[in-house]
């Protein structure tokens, strides 16, 4: 199991913080994983923080993460991810279900 | 809470969905309030000591909504995680659940079930877990509480939790539902594959599936896999609690003692099915769930 | 007894339903057996109670199970608020394609039923492992009693640890190392008692703490609390009270 945490931005499109509702995608299961997205005082920044049970993909995350980050621009959002060995795929399919959502919640 | 905003127009049954679309499905819009969401982080120790993945729900969403405007519990086992099987925080969210039900009392408690019992990372503790689910359903049926299990899922319910979907008031089945206690693949791996072919799927659906067991009454109701008919078969129980009392336990051993007596010889479901007066038993596993039904109904002991 | 016999053979040779009645109820027993079943009455200093149970670690499979239910039946009709020392000793539900057939889970659900519907009207329910109880056999006849006891040298356990490691995956070896530092894995019955699902072992003196726990009246299930104090299930008891608590 490798535990990593990556920070993103300061974006500059903060909103007031409100009481964002959290929300959740995805199972953790083999090849498959949950992404829990909370609203939080992160001075506008997006963090990830993930638990993996496939070792020695930390560049990998990294890039697909980044990417997430820079284009969707989450101020104060913090990203939960435990996963089961999802490829990457997958895991830019979960956390597009996640930005899909997070929008849409009040 | 964790509101479900989930795209639920393309799913039309419970087989395909996680425990978290089928809530939404079965319960009315929007009204699911999640208790111990998966931002409360409650999860398991006992998996990463094992350096295995967690859930921040542990494998089961618990929580409070309406069904046709009645006030409803409602637990989902996700199958996708860990089997759907019980470990110490899983089983003690079901638990409090339905203690929390004996107080509340409210219309009913659903239990959407797909699970292989005990989770063997957690082994003892998951055991201990599931008799303290009994207890508590239990308690929840004495103040005349009705606690529904749902089998529709592709893990069926076995184990422990067999046997606690049979302590319920009563079992909703589907086709693709299994009711049990032990696995196809534990019978095979301990007595060898003449006892039992784990991978012959017509026998495991003869001997443990949705139609032989709601013919043999194992389960209560069957309707086919749609959200409308779960809905409306469950809302049809709201009112009518099974009393946990001696005249209805007499009956149902009369009733268990019969079933022994007249299929006491019979080593397939075929047998059991002919013995009950079908016509032809090995058109069941063909049907359509309509036919199924109209004959079921026609030979199977009414409650 | 012959003080040069290994001691695992003595102890088998020892404990079986017999012997652990007599230890268990120094004021007289007696106890008949019907296949796998046996059942009778015994005199405690709290009055006569009822004996139903296993032997010959019975798998218990829908006749068993049936047969068990009728005779708590029977008691519940015949001897009002008699309390009942359930006697376990089996190897958990019987792993056939037959029982599975007729419905097992309806069977054993029907002994638990039985049984809980004695407990709610006033019998007391106390089981005892005097030997080995396995998963859904022990879930059914002895998990659901008020107070748990089993003897020292009883075996609980889910599944053997080697199946365990087969459909775990995990190597046999770190399973051993795990029942070394955690109470999860291991068949002892240590650990039932510090994961909260057993109130004693009985060592020594048997028929005390039976008695002790005859004198008391406990139906609040009462495991989760007894986990967290013990030091077995941290989580448990918090889990299910946040549950009760938690306003919508």
């Amino acid at each position: 199991m490798e535990t990593f945490q990556f920070n993103f931005g300061p974006w500059s499109n903060q909103s007031k913080l409100g009481s964002k509702n959290p929300i959740i995608v995805g199972v953790v299961g083999s090849g498959n994983l949950e992404v829990l997205v909370e609203e939080v005082d992160l001075k506008g920044r997006t963090q990830f923080s993930l638990e993996t049970s496939i070792d020695g993909f930390e560049q990998t995350w990294q890039a697909v993460l980044s990417d997430f980050a820079e284009q969707k621009r989450f101020a104060n959002t913090l990203i939960t991810i435990n996963d089961g060995g999802a490829t990457p795929a997958v895991v830019q399919l979960r956390l597009a279900q996640a930005a899909q959502q997070w929008k849409e919640t009040p | 809470m964790e509101r479900n905003t989930m795209r639920l127009e393309n799913i039309s049954g419970l087989y395909e969905s996680s425990a978290r679309e089928r809530i939404s499905l079965i319960l009315d819009t929007a009204s699911f309030q999640e208790i111990l969401p998966p931002s409360r982080r409650i999860s398991s120790p006992h998996l990463k000591t094992l350096g295995m993945p967690i859930a921040f729900d542990d494998g089961i969403v618990i929580g409070e909504g309406l069904l046709e405007g009645g006030k409803v519990f409602c637990a989902a086992q996700e199958p996708g995680f860990m089997g759907g099987s019980v470990g110490e925080v899983h089983g003690a969210k079901l638990t409090g659940l339905l203690e929390r039900a004996a107080i509340e009392k409210p219309a009913a408690v659903i239990l959407i079930l797909d699970t292989g019992g005990v989770r063997l990372h957690e082994a003892n503790a998951g055991l201990i877990a599931i008799s303290e689910i009994q207890r508590a359903l239990f308690k929840a049926r004495s103040m005349g509480v009705v606690v529904i299990a749902i089998s529709a899922g592709s893990n069926g319910i076995y184990g422990g939790i067999g046997i606690v979907a049979r302590c319920c008031d009563y079992v909703l089945i589907t086709e693709q539902g299994r009711l049990s206690v032990s696995g196809p693949e534990v019978i095979e791996s301990q007595k060898g594959v003449e006892e039992f072919d784990a991978r012959d799927k017509a026998l495991v659906w003869r001997t443990m599936g949705g139609k032989h067991r709601y013919l043999q009454n194992e389960a209560q109701a069957y309707t086919k896999d749609s959200i409308e008919n779960i809905r409306a078969t469950i809302a049809a129980y709201f009112g009518k609690p099974v009393p946990l009392s001696l005249e209805e336990l007499l009956r149902q051993h009369k009733s268990l003692g019969q079933r022994l007596e007249k299929f006491r010889d019979c080593t397939d479901a075929l047998d059991i099915w002919a013995k009950m007066g079908i016509q032809n038993p090995d058109q069941i596993p063909g049907l359509d769930d309509e036919s199924f039904i109209a004959i079921a109904n026609r030979v199977r002991d009414h409650d | 007894m012959n003080l040069l016999l290994p001691l695992q053979i003595e102890l088998e040779i020892m404990i079986n339903a017999n012997s652990a009645c007599e230890q268990l109820f120094p004021l007289g027993f007696n106890l008949m057996s019907s296949g796998d079943m046996v059942y009778g009455e015994a005199e405690t200093h709290q009055g006569i109670v009822a004996l139903l149970g296993t032997i010959n670690s019975a798998p218990i499979g829908v006749d068993l199970a049936f047969a068990l239910a009728g005779k708590v039946l029977e008691i519940i009709q015949n001897h009002p608020q008699m309390p009942i020392i359930i006697l376990v000793d089996t190897q958990g539900q019987n792993l056939s394609r037959r029982d599975e057939l007729l419905g097992n889970a309806g069977y054993l659900a029907h002994l638990s039923m039985c049984f809980e519907l004695a407990r709610m009207r006033g019998h007391k329910l106390i089981s005892i492992v005097y030997k080995e109880a396995v998963s859904g056999g022990y879930l059914a006849l002895g998990m659901i009693a008020d107070r748990s006891f089993a003897l020292e040298s009883a075996q609980i356990r889910v599944m053997a640890l080697s199946a365990m490691s087969r459909i775990m995956q995990i190597p046999l070896e770190r399973l051993e190392e795990l029942c070394a530092s955690s109470p999860i894995f291991g068949p002892g019955a240590n650990n039932y008692v510090v994961l909260g699902a057993l109130d004693g072992v009985l060592t020594n003196d048997l028929a005390s703490p039976i008695e002790q726990a005859l004198s008391q009246s406990e139906q609040l299930d009462r495991r989760a609390k007894l986990g967290l104090e013990r030091g077995g299930r941290t989580l448990a008891f918090e889990v299910i009270n946040s549950v009760i608590n938690t306003h919508v």
